[in-house]
């Protein structure tokens, strides 16, 4: 008795280890499942050409293109120094750099709102100068860029701290001032992990909500991104069809971006010095 | 041949290093992990900034703290190779040699027998390779003095022999003042015309490999350089010194030298047998043989305290074995004493 119970523990422990596994990736992929099957896929596409849809893709890839470029603009020298310079109060402004990550959008949306709207702080500077920015495309921008900014600047540091010092020396020594060295060392080799911390940027940017509705409101044909159709078309009448419409894009366009991160990563595997993505080893093996 | 000039001073963690030499051929500087050797070649390639002193190549100033004169790494006419070769891993051979200079890079490839890796990336080439295109890159820049940090340690011990011969050669060829830092005295005797013994950041000893071996200054170097160190009590005896041993043995030495010293004796001074001959060596140490290592066509021997060197065929010829009972005899002219006061 006492010999069959003792075998008996390690086949529930089995049991209960597959079904944990099962469990998880079944919740894990159903949803992305139901959008595709919910709707025939013919019926999806015909949603597409609805101007909500199109409207908001339109506003969508205006504003994240020109969020992304002042990203890449802003965050790579600020990363860069952040990686290789000391000074005191470095960790404090890493983790400044870092906290609109973990921060909720609705929050940051009214930190904007209070910041640059009519009435915030650089408010009456702005209006004075005749800009408005809140609920128009620029707040989409700004929105998106404090959002999603973070996540490249922090890969960005990461990738910089990754490059071998030696590197830089000895291209000093060769005869390259900094902007040189920068140009032709520094960046080439980091060039993988800023990549994929543009694409997480891009990602996180693409599903932007509540710090946009806080901030930029949404207009359709103005400031309505994709994540905000989603929402607003759900509240019409027969809007379902077109949510899921844009829901199904948004998982395709997420796909191709998760799957680039991949392989610009696989593609690089010397240096890739990416600390948020990549592949990793399973620690433990169970057997 | 040109001059390098440098004396500076560099406050590292837990000491100074402070430096003072002139590099006029090849100057090998060892010392232990730690000592400051790698400060030193980043301090002349500007890499560091020093706290004082002065470094010129003839009358080129490239660092003088009392006319606040400091060149950038990249103004100064310098190759340094590193000690992992630092070769640019996104760049081809051809890439990197070109980096420094796009004149005369297909000489340089070709120079250094390279040509057919021209558009190899570094990690696909082995270490010995990889040392040459760093060279090849190195000298490209077309420098007035070449740096070299750890040469041979990346290698393994079969292709080091090989590539320490073609840096002797290339060394003589170029010749350029050359400055070199390594922590096996062996590679740093065979390579350089000086050597220099480092030891937490002062320079212990600048001297031929052959003046170093004779005259070690004190304890520290003579171990360095491989040579037994025992410890004693000197007094004069007879014209000669004799010295009494930790271990209660007394030996003799031709050296002068009175109170507590260091005794000197090269391992390849030592003669080896089984019973005390009938010959010159007037110091004889008895013992065990407790360890028998193999070097190349040598075998060195642990007799008691002594570590003595010896061929391999005479090892075959007497029997030596382990745990065999061995005579070590040494000559008292080739018994050194420095003192022990300084280390």
């Amino acid at each position: 008795m006492a010999a069959a119970a003792h075998r008996l523990g390690p086949l529930v422990l089995g049991f209960l280890y597959f079904f944990a596994i099962v469990v998880a990736m079944t919740f894990m992929v159903l949803p992305i499942v139901a959008i595709f099957v919910h709707v025939p896929p013919a019926k999806l596409l015909a949603q597409l050409s609805n101007p909500i849809v199109t409207d908001a893709l339109i506003v969508t890839v205006k504003t994240t293109l020109v969020a992304q470029v002042a990203i890449l603009l802003f965050g790579t020298p600020t990363a860069y120094f952040l990686a290789t310079r000391r000074f005191p109060g470095r960790a404090l402004a890493i983790t400044l750099v870092e906290l609109p990550i973990v921060l909720p959008p609705a929050v940051a949306g009214v930190g904007l709102l209070v910041a640059f709207g009519r009435l915030g702080l650089l408010g009456s500077t702005f209006d004075f100068l005749g800009i408005n920015v809140a609920f128009n495309q620029a707040a989409v921008i700004l929105a998106v860029a404090l959002v999603a900014g973070p996540f490249y600047v922090r890969q960005g540091i990461a990738s910089f701290e990754a490059v071998d010092t030696n590197l830089v020396s000895a291209s000093r020594t060769l005869g390259a001032g900094p902007t040189r060295t920068f140009f032709r060392v520094t960046l080439p080799l980091a060039s993988g992990g800023l990549g994929a911390g543009q694409a997480i940027a891009l990602a996180r940017g693409l599903g932007e909500f509540g710090a946009t509705i806080m901030f930029a409101g949404s207009l359709q044909g103005k400031t309505q991104t994709l994540p905000l159709a989603v929402y607003y078309s759900f509240e019409l009448v027969d809007g379902l069809n077109i949510s899921l419409a844009i829901s199904a894009l948004l998982v395709l366009i997420s796909i191709a971006i998760l799957l680039s991160v991949k392989l610009v990563t696989a593609w690089r595997p010397t240096r890739g010095a990416v600390a948020t993505v990549g592949r990793r080893e399973p620690d433990v093996a169970l057997d | 041949m040109p001059i390098l000039h440098a004396s500076f001073a560099v406050p590292l963690r837990t000491f100074q290093l402070e430096i003072e030499l002139e590099v006029e051929g090849t100057v090998a500087l060892v010392g232990p992990s730690g000592a400051g050797k790698t400060s030193v070649l980043r301090g002349v390639t500007g890499l560091v900034k020093p706290s004082a002193g002065r470094i010129a190549l003839d009358d080129e100033v490239w660092f003088d703290s009392a006319r606040r004169v400091f060149l950038r790494p990249d103004e100064r006419r310098v190759g340094l190779v590193f000690q992992e070769y630092a070769l640019f891993p996104h760049m081809t051979v051809r890439e990197n040699v070109a980096y420094a200079g796009r004149r005369r890079v297909d000489e340089f490839l070709e120079r250094f027998g390279i040509s057919h890796l021209a558009h190899a990336k570094p990690t696909e080439l082995s270490g010995g390779e990889r040392q040459r295109v760093a060279l090849a890159r190195a000298l490209a820049r077309d420098p007035g003095v070449l740096l070299l940090d750890e040469p041979l340690s990346a290698l393994d011990a079969h292709t080091k022999v090989a590539v320490r011969g073609e840096l002797q050669e290339l060394l003589r060829e170029f010749g350029l003042p050359t400055l070199l830092v390594t922590h096996d005295y062996e590679d740093a005797a065979s390579l350089a015309d000086q050597v220099g013994v480092i030891v937490d950041g002062k320079l212990r000893q600048l001297a031929s490999p052959r003046e170093m071996v004779a005259r070690p200054a004190d304890g520290f170097v003579a171990s360095f350089t491989g040579a037994n160190l025992l410890h004693g009590t000197a007094r004069p005896h007879g014209g000669m010194t004799a010295i009494t041993l930790d271990s209660g043995k007394v030996i003799f030495s031709t050296d002068s030298a009175e109170g507590p010293v260091h005794v000197v004796v090269y391992p390849w001074e030592v003669l080896v047998g089984h019973a005390h001959q009938q010959d010159s060596a007037l110091n004889v140490i008895e013992g065990e043989i407790r360890s028998l290592v193999h070097i190349g066509n040598r075998v060195r021997l642990r007799i008691g305290e002594l570590t003595a060197e010896v061929t391999e065929a005479s090892v075959e010829k007497l029997g030596l074995q382990l745990g065999t009972h061995a005579v070590a005899s040494f000559k008292a002219t080739g018994t050194r004493l420095v003192s022990s006061t300084r280390s």
